[in-house]
């Protein structure tokens, strides 16, 4: 087990590598540099040229690319152009923001459809299955855009019930105590991460209902039957244990689908995570930015993957073995 | 959510259990596999209304001209007739420029939905094609193909069509589809590489290549037809999937340009003014998951149909 984990890190390090150099090159192969989109006509040709002899764009791209290895293998992932500052700082304040609506999400969508999955196998067949079935259909069929802008429409504006956009209430936040902040916070989480949730939540519990049916099938759930062990916990002892296993093959999935949610989401909510940055980066060509945000989603995607395997090793006892 | 085609199986048993249509037995003189397919797939009430109700929306489609009550781009009266909320004589209201939003919807459909049957049709060849040279020459060929595979997935789709699409800004309709086919079809390069690792070791496969067969004679007679079906499958399950990232990337203003109306970037022109003028995002967006719900019916309906085994 211990060398499957090593092996798989060690191909989460080319992955993250090989998507450094695609976005290295889908950047540079692009038209226009950081300097031509400042249409600042007072600009002239020769501070131009003189701004990319300073960020070292003049140089052949194999050379570029070499530098920027370096860079990266120091531990820093260059300056950005946009904002001024180390991109090492702007990660610092967008990636906590993202990893807080993507942890919400994350949890509350896992504990939604697994639940869901559960019930609807349990009483297959029946109105509550079908019912549950058919809102997961509609809520995995809908873009994650037109989602959130409804949530707003729906519990912003007609049920003013929580804020409209931001992480925090700009005036009374400084006011509050620390308890207050944080209530604060949370009251401006839920429609983002119920937008997120609700998707994913869709997902998990189609698969989450089909892998409990699987289960249910097994030798071993018949001969709990038959001792006389009651259904209820049939599901929750043997069979959800089971059951899990596909499921946590999800969460390598779900994060690039909640990575790339996020990217509406925030937009939407002016969550300021990487998404938001992500977006501001690539329309102002800022090229340290928008790779260093491909390499940050990479490493999520990879991180998602692993923690999958781990949590495979300790749900299922058969594999810690080999 | 939507990215990932390549791992419903299981869902489709989810769909199957749904429908509690009482089968008919098999068609035992049922002779031929497409044949058979085609027969169970027709038992499958779900699957045919969504069939109906997609052939309805391509028809919606061709026939905008003459369905569409107004022309989707005139503007007849700036000042009057801007912002009306649904009403008989605009069934879905207006927009900001007074231009009539059931018109815009309906010709909307046109460009959604071939947008995403011609991006679908490019990533299920490129696909194919892939995936099955990768597993066809197996080796270190197979593993450096597949390494790249993984790379790709590991970037959120819609991550890289932004990049690209905010790169090289503005690109024209064909342009656009082909990106969108060409983000697309690492998942479906997956499902036939792991199909053709199977069929290659094939008795049929085998004797060809005793016979003599050259290799593209041997992918193109013996094994293609013989992978084809989880890639229709894939495929039906992807439009939906396009769809709604059209959608996605016309609502960024980075996709389908105005004035041409597309499902996304109708949404877009509403959701500026959403307190206000909530109807202009809310009809394109039924819209689209009317339209993805249907295909991912057909798209469950079809797996089935395929694969009898996984019925429950």
């Amino acid at each position: 087990m211990r060398h499957y984990l090593a092996r798989r890190a060690l191909q989460a390090v080319v992955i993250v590598f090989l998507v450094a150099t695609l976005s290295f090159l889908l950047l540079h192969l692009a038209p226009g540099d950081p300097f031509t989109t400042l249409q600042n006509p007072n600009i002239t040709e020769t501070v131009r040229q003189r701004w990319r002899a300073a960020y070292g764009l003049d140089r052949p791209l194999p050379e570029q690319y070499l530098r920027y290895l370096g860079t990266v293998a120091r531990g820093q992932l260059g300056y950005s152009y946009s904002l001024h500052e180390p991109v090492l700082n702007a990660l610092a304040t967008a990636l906590p923001n993202t990893l807080v609506l993507m942890a919400a999400a994350l949890a509350a969508s896992f504990a939604l459809g697994i639940l869901l999955g559960l019930v609807q196998a349990r009483h297959r067949g029946s109105a509550l299955d079908h019912g549950i079935g058919t809102l997961s259909l509609f809520f995995y069929s809908m873009p994650d855009f037109w989602l959130a802008i409804m949530m707003l429409l729906a519990f912003a504006y007609w049920l003013p019930i929580f804020p409209v956009t931001g992480m925090f209430d700009p005036v009374m936040h400084a006011m509050y105590g620390f308890w207050g902040r944080m209530a604060d916070r949370a009251w401006h989480l839920v429609l983002p991460a119920t937008t997120l949730t609700l998707l994913s939540a869709a997902f998990i519990a189609r698969y989450q209902r089909a892998a409990v049916l699987d289960v249910l099938q097994d030798d071993f759930v018949r001969t709990a039957r038959a001792k006389g062990v009651g259904e209820r916990a049939i599901l929750v002892r043997h069979v959800l244990r089971n059951a899990l296993l596909p499921v946590i093959t999800l969460l390598g999935l779900a994060l690039p689908a909640l990575l790339g949610g996020a990217v509406f989401v925030e937009k939407i909510f002016a969550w300021p995570g990487m998404g938001y940055l992500t977006v501001r980066a690539i329309a102002t060509r800022d090229y340290p930015l928008v790779t260093a945000a491909m390499i940050v989603g990479a490493v999520l995607v990879a991180a998602g993957n692993l923690l999958a395997d781990v949590l495979y090793a300790v749900v299922d006892p058969r594999l810690r073995a080999t | 959510m939507h990215a990932v085609v390549w791992l419903v199986p299981p869902l489709a048993a989810v769909m199957a259990s749904r429908m509690v249509i009482p089968r008919r037995a098999p068609d035992v003189r049922a002779a031929s596999p497409w044949r058979a397919t085609l027969s169970r797939l027709s038992d499958d009430r779900v699957a045919m209304t969504a069939l109906a109700l997609i052939i309805a929306l391509y028809t919606v489609a061709v026939l905008a001209p003459w369905l569409a009550p107004y022309s989707p781009a005139a503007q007849p009266d700036i000042i009057a007739l801007k912002g009306q909320p649904p009403s008989l004589h605009h069934l879905f209201g207006t927009d900001q420029y007074s231009r009539d939003l059931l018109s815009r919807v309906v010709y909307g459909a046109r460009v959604s939905l071939t947008v995403a049957l011609l991006a679908i049709l490019v990533s299920a060849t490129v696909g194919t094609a892939y995936g099955a040279i990768a597993g066809y020459y197996g080796g270190r060929v197979d593993g450096f193909m597949m390494r790249l595979i993984d790379a790709a997935l590991a970037i959120p789709r819609i991550l890289l069509l932004i990049a690209v699409l905010a790169l090289w800004g503005g690109l024209p309709l064909p342009y656009l589809i082909l990106v969108l086919g060409l983000t697309g079809w690492f998942g479906v390069s997956r499902i036939v590489r792991a199909q053709v690792l199977s069929v290659k070791e094939r008795d049929m496969v085998v004797a060809a290549r005793a016979l003599g067969a050259s290799d593209p004679h041997i992918l193109w007679r013996h094994v293609l037809p013989n992978v084809l079906s989880p890639v229709i499958v894939a495929a039906t399950l992807g439009i939906g999937n396009v769809i709604v990232l059209e959608a996605g990337l016309s609502y960024l203003g980075i996709g389908v340009q105005q004035p041409l109306a597309s499902w996304g970037n109708i949404i877009r022109d509403g959701s500026s003014q959403i307190a206000t003028l909530w109807w202009i995002s809310l009809f394109p967006g039924l819209a689209i998951v009317l339209t993805v719900i249907a295909f991912n019916l057909i798209g469950d309906g079809l797996r089935d149909a395929l694969d009898p085994r996984t019925k429950r």
